[in-house]
């Protein structure tokens, strides 16, 4: 029994079939995991470390540095109000402290109701709408006090379902097809790969034994 | 007003609704620079993009043909896109990733080609979610048109390209942490040298790391010609360039411009750009290149978007982010939120900037929250200096990327050029500005 419904678990195996090494679908793989349960459940990191050929732990270690992968459970959308530098120069702390009291939850939680989390967020790369808010990583424009207790409303009242996804920034992403590259070659570069890194490996076991004699 | 009549670059589509689509990119001449490409020798194609002398338009600024020269010859080279996009005020790519995937797609694919690379990925920053679907999709039809994949347009040259997400993390907009993350680790740096990854890049194999803008100005460059490239700017800052506008304007966005010709004070005020200041008060200080470069006060304005003109006034051009602050803002208050910033992104590794980074924090928040203490604008300097010694630019180094030397930039230049406003907050525990 597998953590991942059947889908899922196709859509994990073709990520991992893109890249030279496994484990550069790790990241790739909890952004699915979490679009399957909203947030980085255990079972999903003991999955993606069998997946990709390492342990849940290492998974785990590297979730924690990423602020998209969320190690405990969030609300539905995540609600983010960009602070930095051009957002400040805006308005966001004036924006960030009407959210705080309109949810009644500081930034960083997550609302009885289990909806909404909110966020005091860095440079969301949308300056030129002053204070810069996402919601679930989708762009909902620069926005008014007023403005901010519609958008509110219209999620409780899942109004706005169509334009903004549930978790997970690859829900709307699909490849079509695997490598296209021979496999051949591939498999001849893979194996130049291998022999490049037993070379290196060879010289700096050379290199550090040289001293113990 | 010097807004020249160079042509759009990497902008020429961003005008249309369906810019993003193959159909739009194929009926304005898209794909016809990677034909052209194809029928050149690859040698041919990297010499036109050294002949444009097209300096990175990252951050660092380092010329992309002679990136391209240093790469390690092996059996296996990568390519790595570098789309994490996170100098805060900085949002120019990913307006070249939902507006213009495939110019991208295609500057990438002529890299690839020139650098004899079959495999490219394209790190794009976790947030951009639109972004990656634009991206993903067009890859999609790229693929389906022949553009990438085996034996493009019936040249002999194979090519995979793979899209891959971050997670959040500005760190991975630095090269090294960037390959790091896409090995699936942590995004910590690793030290130059030995890494360097032309050298030692993705899975230890040699690796050339672009950004966006710079692959996106390739196809226009080899239509085009390095030449008409260069021909473009002055001295070394050659071709246009995207700035993002923002903070005091009254028209915050992206502009693409003519470097060196075009100013601070044109890009601020000519209407067609920023329009001026709202209210039309007075600019205070600016931002010239992102949070990581030191302020500017107005007698700056008249400085030529240029490289090294801007380094030699002691800051630098950066990632084109350019915020201004207007006779409103608070000084104490845009140094500490800077500084939040590098103390929440600091990877951890290096002591000077994982711990200096906080306390620095700290300190400007109690004197922003008027809590401020005699000593607090020496020790700031002090904890500065200890950073990067010398408080010189650009800085000298004490840890393993320049993420830490970059975080007394903004404390160092809001102490020097607004002392007294610091020395008021101390005194009257408030903000003198309101």
């Amino acid at each position: 029994m597998t953590h991942f419904s059947p889908d899922m678990a196709a859509r994990a195996r073709e990520l991992v079939s893109l890249y030279p090494e496994p484990r550069s679908a790790l990241i790739p793989l909890c952004h699915l995991a979490q679009e399957q349960d909203g947030w980085l459940r255990p079972e999903a990191m003991e999955e993606i470390a069998g997946l990709v050929g390492v342990t849940a732990a290492e998974v785990r270690g590297t979730a924690t540095f990423y602020d998209m992968l969320h190690t405990e459970p969030v609300g539905r959308y995540l609600v983010s109000i960009c602070t930095n530098i051009a957002c400040l120069l805006g308005g966001a702390e004036e924006l960030l402290a009407h959210a705080e009291r309109t949810l009644g939850v500081r930034a960083g939680r997550t609302t009885p109701d289990g909806v909404i989390t909110l966020e005091d967020a860095e440079c969301l790369a949308g300056c030129d709408r002053a204070p810069c808010v996402t919601v679930n990583h989708r762009y909902v424009g620069g926005l008014s006090a007023d403005a901010f207790d519609q958008l509110v409303a219209d999620l409780r009242a899942g109004r706005r379902g169509d334009e903004i996804p549930a978790h997970g920034t690859l829900v709307r992403v699909r490849r079509n097809g695997g490598l296209r590259v021979e496999g051949a070659q591939v498999a001849a570069e893979r194996a130049a790969m291998s022999a490049a890194q037993a070379d290196r490996a060879r010289a700096a076991h050379d290199a550090s034994g040289a001293g113990d004699g | 007003m010097a807004v020249t009549d160079a042509p759009r670059i990497v902008t020429s589509r961003i005008g249309y609704d369906d810019s993003f689509t193959l159909e739009r990119y194929l009926s304005t001449g898209g794909y016809e620079a990677l034909r052209k490409a194809l029928a050149m020798t690859p040698e041919a194609v990297a010499a036109e993009v050294d002949a444009a002398s097209l300096l990175g338009r990252g951050g660092a600024g380092f010329p992309a043909g002679r990136k391209w020269s240093m790469l390690r010859r092996d059996p296996v080279t990568y390519l790595v896109v570098n789309g994490d996009e996170s100098e805060p005020a900085t949002f120019k790519d990913h307006l070249l990733v939902e507006r213009d995937p495939h110019q991208l797609l295609e500057g990438v694919l002529i890299a690839t080609y020139a650098l004899q690379v079959t495999r490219a990925f394209i790190y794009l920053r976790g947030e951009f979610a639109l972004g990656l679907e634009r991206l993903q999709h067009a890859l999609n039809e790229a693929y389906d048109h022949g553009a990438v994949g085996s034996d493009i347009f019936g040249s002999g040259f194979s090519v995979d390209v793979v899209v891959h997400p971050g997670a959040g993390a500005y760190i991975c907009g630095e090269e090294t942490a960037l390959l790091e993350s896409l090995e699936g680790k942590r995004g910590f740096p690793r030290i130059k040298p030995p890494f360097f990854p032309a050298a030692i890049g993705l899975y230890g194999q040699p690796t050339v790391v672009n950004n966006v803008e710079t692959m996106s100005n390739l196809p226009w460059i080899v239509l085009h010609g390095g030449k008409a490239f260069a021909a473009l700017g002055e001295g070394r800052s050659t071709g246009t360039r995207l700035f993002a506008l923002s903070g005091h304007v009254r028209r915050p966005g992206t502009y693409e411009v003519e470097m060196v010709k075009t100013t601070f004070r044109d890009l601020v005020y000519a209407p067609v750009y920023g329009g001026g200041v709202p209210g039309d008060r007075e600019i205070k200080a600016f931002i010239p290149g992102g949070v990581s470069a030191p302020w500017f006060g107005p007698e700056r304005l008249d400085l030529p978007l240029g490289q090294d003109e801007v380094a030699n006034a002691g800051s630098m051009l950066g990632s084109g982010a350019i915020t201004v602050m207007d006779s409103t803002t608070c000084m104490v208050r845009a140094a500490w939120r800077i500084t939040r910033f590098f103390a929440r992104e600091s990877c951890g590794q290096c002591t000077p900037c994982r711990e200096g980074s906080g306390w620095l924090e700290r300190v400007l928040r109690r004197i922003e929250h008027g809590g401020g203490r005699d000593e607090d604008l020496d020790l700031l300097l002090d904890a500065s200096d200890n950073i990067a010694p010398g408080l010189t630019w650009p800085p000298q180094q004490t840890t393993i990327c320049v993420l830490g030397p970059s975080i007394p930039s903004s404390i160092h230049s809001a102490i020097d050029m607004f002392r007294d406003e610091f020395l008021l907050h101390v005194k009257e525990g408030r903000c003198p500005v309101g």
